[in-house]
């Protein structure tokens, strides 16, 4: 088939909704308006970590405008979850309104329903609570180091642990103590990367609408409308056939909308109340409680050859979830998944960690897992470059994939394109490469 | 403090509508006029993505009080079509693919209104000043940048109002 008689394929396509964006009439879940809809305002937690004494919600409840509260008492089904668990992921970890205990600042505590968002924020500010405050574990390293209380009961040494008693994601593959013991060079260093909030420029936010069916339409903005439906229900211990979920256009999501972070208890409300409840979060809540990138942490060490051949490579990484599970076990599974880099590397050790700490559950952004993961291993590459002093363009010709190389993972390598990749955008640069180096290609390692 | 009857002159029609003491212009035109172009990003004045024109002037509806507004005229994104036929600035959003997700569009198209109607052949830094109080996240600023110098060109080229 020629590309003439291609339809899409070389060509620039319309998208198809820019006119609707343009005139300003694409539909996002906000946009639809209905008579005596409440407000949905969360009381969140003042402290990272702490005892719950006691909750008051009497003066909320008497305060102009509120219809009514709901606490971890009113929830129907689950008091804790995680969003995988119908995948096996577990256990379920995280109140959907907290009892007891609250393990971040911002951690939900009491929704308060009011006819206006303001009467509902007011409302929410009046909720008092007595804490018990407890050390907080902020740093990752810390976390699993024995020396700090256990934040919840499921994750004994605050590291999450894989099927069949994995405390991480872990390769082992050749023999990295050997190939350090071989090589000319040992070059360490450890890498931090920092949480990163996705910040769409629309805000979490749902609106649910209970009709005479008995069912429940749900207007949302999540990522994952099947998925949002699906965790709604059994949180709250419904059929899903009750609930009717309308997903749209999102105002940009990024990651930052497959929490299910507002549909469940806005539809609780609804059941409640009778009436449609809107719960949007307020920028600030974006910013500061939705979830973000994991903050990632990884310590690397290299073995290296005077001729720039890196013969092992051991990394211990930890990824920063916060308080809760949430998807970082998949986070840390295809952070893994992304070591040691786009080399071939004879002897591989990694431990990737889920560690558990008192800042805010983090979640999927991007990529979440591989970022972090080529930001330290790309530092690292520029490190070995300088300290054996080679180019560092030249130090990952030698060692970028080819064809045929086995991976750590031990799966063949098919498709490569590093070494053409490599050489295209040291052209692009003006970066003159010795002729050995640019008769390198993916499907042999001879000029090496 | 009780409700309040005020009247408004949005996109040419003039509207009664019944407010909360201190609500807001985004209030009143998302919520009571379901003018829905005008969106709420942040509620704080620093996206941009509520942008509406007040007696031709660039403004933020989330931090301007509905009854403040008095007799002006106040224009949202829906005004530009009120005889449906799409404005050359929309067409050159359209053909330089400046939206993604769409969010940030309509306050971002009101910006750019509001420069070439004072300004009708910006320099790509006016362009960039015109448009810098207007967050995206997603399409990234260059392609929205040659949208409005499309039709500035544009608009040049037919002696047009960009409107």
């Amino acid at each position: 088939m020629s590309m003439k008689e291609l339809g899409v394929v070389g060509r620039n396509v319309g998208q198809r909704d820019l006119e609707s964006h343009a005139r300003g009439q694409t539909t996002y879940y906000e946009d639809v308006h209905y008579p005596r809809m409440l407000h949905l305002k969360m009381h969140r937690s003042a402290e990272p970590h702490a005892r719950i004494v006691s909750v008051d919600t009497s003066a909320a409840e008497a305060s102009p405008g509120v219809v009514c509260v709901l606490t971890h008492e009113d929830l129907p089904g689950k008091k804790v979850w995680n969003g995988l668990a119908a995948v096996g992921v577990g256990p379920e970890d995280e109140p959907i309104l907290a009892f007891d205990k609250v393990r971040w600042r911002g951690e939900p505590i009491v929704a308060v329903l009011g006819e206006s968002a303001e009467a509902a924020r007011a409302g929410a500010a009046k909720v008092e609570v007595d804490y018990d405050p407890l050390p907080g574990v902020f740093d990752v390293e810390e976390a699993i180091s024995g020396s700090l209380p256990a934040l919840t009961a499921h994750w004994p040494n605050n590291h999450y642990i894989y099927p069949d008693d994995h405390g991480a994601a872990q390769i082992r593959f050749g023999d990295v103590e050997q190939g350090f013991a071989e090589a000319d060079h040992i070059v360490e260093d450890s890498y931090q990367t920092s949480p990163i909030e996705q910040a769409p420029m629309e805000t979490n936010g749902c609106i649910a609408k209970p009709g005479g069916d008995g069912r429940i339409t749900v207007h949302t903005n999540t990522q994952a409308v099947h998925f949002a439906r699906d965790n709604t229900a059994a949180i709250l211990g419904i059929a899903p056939g009750k609930l009717r979920f309308l997903g749209g256009t999102v105002g940009g999501g990024f990651g930052g909308k497959v929490d299910v972070a507002v549909e469940p208890i806005s539809v609780l409300a609804a059941m409640r109340t009778g009436r449609p409840v809107k719960f949007k979060y307020t920028r600030e809540e974006e910013m500061q409680v939705s979830s973000t990138r994991s903050a990632w942490r990884l310590n690397i060490k290299d073995g290296v050859m005077d001729d720039g051949r890196i013969v092992a490579r051991k990394i211990t990484s930890y990824q920063d979830s916060g308080a809760y599970l949430r998807f970082s076990s998949y986070g840390s599974m295809k952070h893994a998944g992304h070591m040691p880099g786009p080399y071939t590397i004879p002897n591989v050790w990694v431990d990737a960690r889920v560690v558990f700490t008192n800042r805010p559950p983090s979640s999927a952004m991007r990529g979440f897992g591989v970022m972090a993961a080529s930001f330290a291993i790309e530092l690292q590459m520029d490190k070995v470059a300088k300290t054996i002093g080679m180019d560092p363009w030249q130090l990952r010709l030698l060692n970028a994939y080819r064809n045929g190389d086995m991976r750590a993972h031990r799966k063949v390598n098919e498709d490569a394109a590093m070494v053409e990749t490599i050489q295209a955008a040291a052209q692009l640069a003006g970066h003159e490469l010795p002729a050995e180096y640019q008769a390198m290609t993916s499907w042999d390692r001879k000029a090496s | 403090m009780e409700d309040k009857l005020i009247r408004l002159a949005v996109n040419g029609r003039d509207e009664a509508v019944v407010i909360q003491p201190l609500a807001t212009l985004q209030d009143v035109l998302r919520d009571k006029l379901e003018l829905n172009a005008v969106k709420s990003g942040c509620g704080q004045g620093g996206c941009g993505s509520c942008s509406v024109l007040v007696d031709g002037e660039l403004q933020l509806s989330c931090l301007t009080l509905a009854e403040r507004v008095g007799d002006a005229e106040v224009t949202t994104l829906e005004g530009l079509n009120e005889t449906n036929a799409i404005v050359p600035l929309q067409q050159a959003f359209i053909e330089n693919y400046a939206a993604q997700c769409g969010y940030c569009t309509a306050g971002m198209v009101m910006a750019a209104k509001a420069l070439l109607d004072r300004n009708p052949a910006p320099s790509r830094d006016e362009i960039v000043e015109g448009l810098s109080g207007n967050l995206c996240r997603c399409t990234g600023f260059a392609p929205i940048v040659r949208a409005v110098q499309q039709a500035a060109q544009a608009l040049s080229d037919t002696g047009e109002e960009a409107s």
